[in-house]
């Protein structure tokens, strides 16, 4: 098993394997959205998961998600609790407890079954660690091995955490640092170190559990994780359903050191390219700022933290118990979406 | 001068060659690409490396022309 590089198998991974959110758009808007009383968040907002109003009446609401790549890290079981850790996360940034999750397999029929054991005990520590449980899955032979999980979990309706909602004067916080999918990049150029590798590794398989539950009685009015679309990606669906703008201090936003470095050797994920050109006219960068700074922002990241809009007192109180950093502030509607100064 | 031809190599691919050949002694060399991750990737690479970049669009993408500072 040892001879077995995962992320050679593929030509795109993790959520840098998205399809390019203009091509995605082009596609969806012209197939018209289906509805049901009872769906309360579909497609139109794009938000992270579907809430749907459960019959049952109580009040409560089932949110549902589904979420699957190519391997962007060569170690099976590591790579199974990054997929995992990243599908859980569409949960947890609806503002959900995850209790039921399925597997979803693609997997090359000659490869070593051993592989596919071990992703699925990756995936299956991560949804343990989440409280909740796999209660099934399907696999298909295929020539690149692909995994992740369909999720549903539950929340109260009034405490779902959708995409809009986000209030002027409020405050920005992002709970993961930004640069994975740079050191992705760089990893699999043969060029990152150790260190970095380490430190987004560790990134993209820590749980938004902590971040939700820290959160969960605080006045949050909008949040989603940021994944491939990048942190400015997310941002601007969020400012734009909200009807408000964003201005983002470039200098408070956490990033992976080394990722900068790497930025301005040019080992960027083809990616961030893509989520720049979508993105243009929609961000104004006020002042000089190095361009690796810039890029990173742009940086599609594989299972990576959540984006909360919440009331100021909250903002400050929830940045000091946890120590995630308050990132911008929301104002009114201004000529730009999104405004990094 | 050397050429090295990128065209249809997916990122980091591009820079990794392009490398290859700086760490190969070369001061003065065209590389080619057609898309524009590789555009940019290669031209910050060259820049990280101290070389100069001029950029000439054509009909399959762009040569990027490097030359050593």
């Amino acid at each position: 098993m040892d001879s077995v590089k995962l992320t050679q198998m593929v030509k795109t991974s993790g959520c840098a394997a998205k399809l390019p959110p203009k091509l995605l758009h082009e596609v969806l808007d012209s197939i018209g959205w289906m509805h049901s009383p009872d769906l309360v968040e579909g497609f139109e907002g794009s938000d992270d998961a579907c809430v749907y109003r459960l019959p049952v009446g109580g009040g409560q609401v089932m949110l549902q998600t589904v979420d699957f790549f190519p391997p962007m890290v060569d170690d099976p079981y590591l790579f199974g609790q990054v997929a995992a850790a990243n599908a859980l996360s569409d949960i947890y940034a609806m503002g959900g407890e995850p209790k039921v999750a399925l597997n979803l397999v693609c997997f090359p029929s000659c490869l070593d079954l051993e592989v596919l054991r071990q992703i699925l005990l990756g995936g299956q520590s991560k949804v343990a660690e989440s409280g909740s449980v796999i209660a099934g899955g399907h696999t298909i032979s295929d020539a690149t091995p692909k995994y992740g999980l369909c999720v549903t979990g539950f929340a109260p309706e009034h405490k779902v955490w959708a995409n809009h909602g986000s209030k002027s004067g409020d405050v920005l916080i992002l709970t993961k640092a930004l640069g994975v999918g740079i050191i992705n990049t760089a990893v699999k150029a043969g060029l990152a170190s150790k260190e970095a590798q380490q430190k987004a590794i560790l990134s993209m398989t820590t749980l938004n559990k902590a971040a939700y539950e820290a959160a969960r009685d605080k006045d949050v009015h909008a949040a989603t994780d940021i994944t491939g679309f990048s942190l400015l990606g997310h941002a601007h669906e969020m400012a734009t359903a909200s009807n408000v703008s964003f201005i983002l201090n470039a200098q408070n936003i956490p990033v992976i050191e080394e990722a900068l470095e790497y930025a301005s050797m040019g080992l960027n994920p083809e990616g961030l390219y893509n989520n720049r050109e979508y993105l243009e006219g929609s961000v104004q960068f006020r002042g000089e700022m190095e361009q690796s700074r810039m890029d990173i922002l742009y940086d599609p990241q594989t299972s990576g933290g959540l984006l909360l809009s919440m009331s100021k007192a909250d903002g400050l109180l929830y940045s000091q118990e946890t120590g995630f950093s308050i990132i911008g502030e929301v104002v009114e509607k201004t000529e730009s979406p999104l405004l990094v100064v | 001068m050397q050429i090295v031809d990128t065209r249809g190599l997916s990122c980091p691919q591009p820079v990794i060659e392009t490398k290859k050949a700086i760490d190969a002694k070369a001061v003065e060399l065209q590389v080619l690409v057609d898309t524009i991750a590789a555009k940019e990737n290669v031209s910050r690479y060259a820049k990280a490396a101290k070389f100069s970049v001029s950029t000439a669009e054509t009909e399959y993408g762009w040569t990027l022309e490097l030359k050593k500072l």
